[in-house]
């Protein structure tokens, strides 16, 4: 398979700098509360939360829906470009949130926070929901809608 | 102060995902897409937020207490088993089909946008799914010890 790179849609510093943010995000939990940021199980967990573990998850999803408003106080939020229909976007959500429940583990908790840590388990699952998400991309693109 | 803290926390990790482009679908499928024209940005997220965990969890390990008190509970399993490997390949054909991982897709809702919105609506259910076997599978295994 020959490899073609679309330069015009590569952001490296945008990219790298916004990964250090998720890093100090990460970091500050860790430091702080002495939680691992996973969003996954951060709102999985409030399915059944025992009483005092409420309140640190539901202030750290609330930051994560504050972000666009605080962006918009600064620049123009970049608006997201959603292809999929809102049948794919059904199934997805439901595949997402199923999968990584039984997978304790999303790409910041396994992908991130897994990996810095050296996990093995996060490196499998890390290395299965990337197959997994290349497969699924070449299917639909280039199987089915090619 | 905790519960501070964990705001401020997903504050700035939903500014880095917006900022790293993760909270664009369109540029998380262009990662995805080997095939068709590469863009390699996303490897430059993991590599950003991965340096900066690495030096955050090393101080971790030499710890049993947060700087604010709080017990440092890192996860405890190590078993590599079905669930795991199962649920991740759920997880990784979910997000190959719109583009959404759980933390970009919180942060597109909160800005109000509506396919995220409904993207959400179906996470949950599909974690609300995942509460309800587990009940089930628990109930199941204290009737037949």
């Amino acid at each position: 398979m020959h490899l073609t790179f679309d330069l015009a849609h590569f952001t490296p510093f945008a990219s790298l700098t916004g990964g250090l943010l998720i890093g100090v995000a990460v970091a500050a939990l860790l430091l702080g509360n002495g939680r691992i940021a996973g969003i996954s199980g951060i709102l999985g967990g409030l399915l059944g939360a025992v009483r005092g573990e409420r309140a640190w998850r539901v202030a750290f999803l609330a930051g994560l829906l504050a972000a666009p408003w605080l962006w918009r106080l600064a620049a123009p939020l970049p608006a997201p470009v959603i292809a999929a229909t809102p049948v794919t976007l059904v199934v997805a959500g439901l595949l997402v949130g199923l999968g990584t429940r039984y997978a304790s583990g999303c790409t910041s908790g396994h992908g991130v926070c897994g990996l810095s840590r050296g996990s093995p388990r996060s490196l499998v699952a890390t290395l299965s929901f990337m197959a997994a998400g290349f497969v699924t991309v070449f299917v639909v693109r280039h199987l089915v809608g090619g | 102060m905790k519960t501070f803290v964990a705001f401020v926390g997903g504050l700035v990790f939903g500014l880095g995902l917006i900022l790293s482009g993760m909270a664009n679908p369109a540029k998380v499928l262009g990662f995805l897409d080997l095939a068709g024209r590469w863009d390699p940005s996303l490897a430059f997220v993991m590599a950003g937020a991965i340096a900066v965990g690495l030096v955050a969890f090393r101080w971790a390990r030499s710890r049993r207490r947060s700087l604010l008190g709080a017990p440092i509970e890192l996860p405890t399993a190590t078993r590599l088993d079905a669930r795991l490997v199962g649920g991740s390949l759920v997880f990784g054909i979910g997000w190959g089909l719109a583009g959404f991982c759980p933390g970009p897709a919180l942060v597109n809702a909160g800005s109000g946008q509506a396919q995220s919105v409904l993207f959400v609506a179906a996470m949950l259910a599909g974690m609300a799914l995942f509460a309800a076997f587990e009940r089930i599978r628990r109930r199941s295994r204290r009737a037949s010890p």
